[in-house]
């Protein structure tokens, strides 16, 4: 028996590898359909015997430019606040490392897969013996793949215990809801089932403070859907689900301000869920979490009035005020994070009149109605007041 | 070429391996799950469990091996082409003892897949 080795899966990879540039035609050797592939004999299907077809690479790749410009805008993404490549944290840095070493397999089996069409079609065209079919397929598809993962599952797995080692900073609780993050510093939660976070400890939202080179405990909570907690730069992703407290310990590496999502689908408002974590000093930490616990800065202003008015009380809390509603984020010391509406718009006066105004409309799906009835004065001394709670 | 006490393969010496197979995945996992499912000590070591998915996978490997090792002696012995489908006896039984000697190497895999967290994991982590 002979096997055909220019069979439909090669022409398939050989057709997927093609880019501008490539415009070699792929010519059928003896049969009249897909070489090697099964034609009907007698009423079985067999493989074709002694059939071949030859597949030749008119042009050498080429380089093309749009490709090239596409590649660079592409790559271009994998820096910056939201990236795993930031190396920004422990785990991070691993799954980075990580990366590195498959994305070097992958090219080298993609070598070794590209030098065996090649061979099989321009150096050793012609129909091959069964022997050496069954040596590639014993040696090329069993033996090497079983290599390659045996690495990969060592590798992986001798990372894994140090991610999960036992934190020695902060306990931080965060819950995901919809379609924010409520964050509890010092909180006394623990992992497990559970019916929700606990809601004891300095609350605050949208943004998480961690001190650098410490293990900080993340206990993680939901009280609605699944969401899933993110922050690439500095761990990899653990969900938060309803009726649990996950546990995740992080340990960022490098100060500074970076991006945090949610990554598993929640509702209409999931891709605007966003939030920030700035990594500081155990100092700056320790500094921050004590002044996010005193009660609002700014106890005297009309906005104050117009706020507590117009029953935003209800659903926000400002501690020092009568508005203690738990629906939505803590406003406490809300001008002093970088973005409102969960890492979606920066912080100044404008856009929280904005966000007021027109809540529905800057994220959509959101549970707070627009307030664009109320006067604009009414909007602007709320605006401003908010603005002005550091 | 003649073998000593050849065997006549059937679907049951097929199958075997894999249902080896099945049962370590199953007893591994049980076992891990009975002892870290109260997620309360993870920093714990847990030497009596990987000592027990140690005793439950040498077995399992010398079964896989064993199984592997006869179907692939008895197969080189007749050989014949590829792919054995005509309707005798004797193409049956060069099928059944072919497709044990890959089912018993993908099952021996498996099983140290299985094992490998066992060995290089101490802990409920």
């Amino acid at each position: 028996m002979r096997i055909a080795l220019a069979d439909p899966p090669m022409t398939a990879i050989l057709a997927l590898t093609r880019v501008p540039g490539f415009t070699g035609p792929i010519e059928e050797g003896q049969s009249s359909g897909m070489a090697g592939g099964p034609i009907r004999q007698g009423g079985q299907h067999r493989v074709s015997r002694g059939t071949s077809c030859s597949v030749r690479l008119g042009r050498s790749f080429k380089a093309s430019p749009p490709l090239l410009l596409a590649t660079l805008v592409l790559i271009s993404g994998c820096r910056g606040p939201q990236s795993t490549f930031a190396d920004a944290g422990l785990e991070a840095s691993s799954v980075a490392a990580l990366f590195w070493w498959m994305l070097g397999g992958a090219v080298l089996i993609w070598f070794f897969v590209i030098g065996l069409s090649v061979y099989a079609t321009k150096a050793h065209p012609g129909a091959h013996s069964d022997k050496t079919g069954l040596r590639l397929i014993i040696w090329g598809g069993c033996v090497f793949p079983t290599v390659v993962l045996t690495i990969l599952l060592v590798f992986g797995l001798q990372m894994m215990p140090d991610f999960r080692a036992p934190a020695n900073g902060p306990r931080i609780a965060i819950s995901g809801e919809r379609f924010w993050w409520r964050v509890f510093y010092d909180s006394p939660a623990e992992p497990g089932v559970a019916r929700s976070l606990p809601h004891e400890g300095i609350e605050s939202a949208n943004e998480i403070w961690l001190p650098v080179g410490r293990r900080t405990e993340l206990l993680l909570g939901s009280p609605d859907v699944i969401h899933s907690f993110w922050v690439p730069a500095i761990a990899g992703k653990t969900d938060t689900i309803p009726g649990r407290i996950n546990r995740l310990v992080v340990e960022p590496t490098r100060e500074g301000l970076y991006n945090g999502v949610c990554a598993e689908f929640c509702g209409t408002a999931h891709a605007q869920m966003a939030f920030r974590v700035r990594v500081v000093s155990q100092e700056d930490y320790e500094t921050y979490v004590a002044a996010q616990g005193q009660p609002a800065a700014v106890l005297d202003h009309p906005g104050l009035d117009a706020f507590l008015a117009n029953g935003c009380g209800a659903c926000h809390t400002v501690r020092g005020t009568e508005a203690d509603g738990r629906v939505g984020p803590d406003l406490t010391h809300v001008a002093s994070r970088e973005t409102i509406g969960a890492g979606i718009l920066a912080m100044n006066e404008a856009n929280l009149a904005r966000f007021i105004s027109s809540t529905e409309h800057v994220k959509p799906g959101v549970q707070m109605p627009s307030f664009g009835v109320l006067p604009d004065e009414e909007i602007a001394a709320i605006a401003a007041w908010l603005g002005s709670l550091q | 070429m003649q073998l000593d006490n050849r065997t006549r393969d059937n679907l049951w010496t097929l199958i075997s391996t894999p249902a080896v197979w099945g049962v370590h995945f199953l007893f591994c996992y049980f076992v891990a799950a009975y002892v870290c499912a109260p997620n309360t000590r993870i920093f714990e070591p847990i030497g009596g469990v990987r000592v027990a998915i140690a005793l439950a996978t040498l077995p399992a490997l010398a079964f896989c091996a064993f199984a592997g090792i006869r179907a692939t002696r008895e197969w080189r012995a007749f050989r014949g082409d590829l792919p054995f489908d005509a309707p005798t006896a004797e193409d049956r039984e060069r099928f059944l003892e072919f497709s044990t000697m890959l089912l018993a190497a993908l099952s021996f895999v498996a099983i140290v897949f299985t094992a490998l967290p066992a060995l290089l994991v101490q802990d409920c982590r």
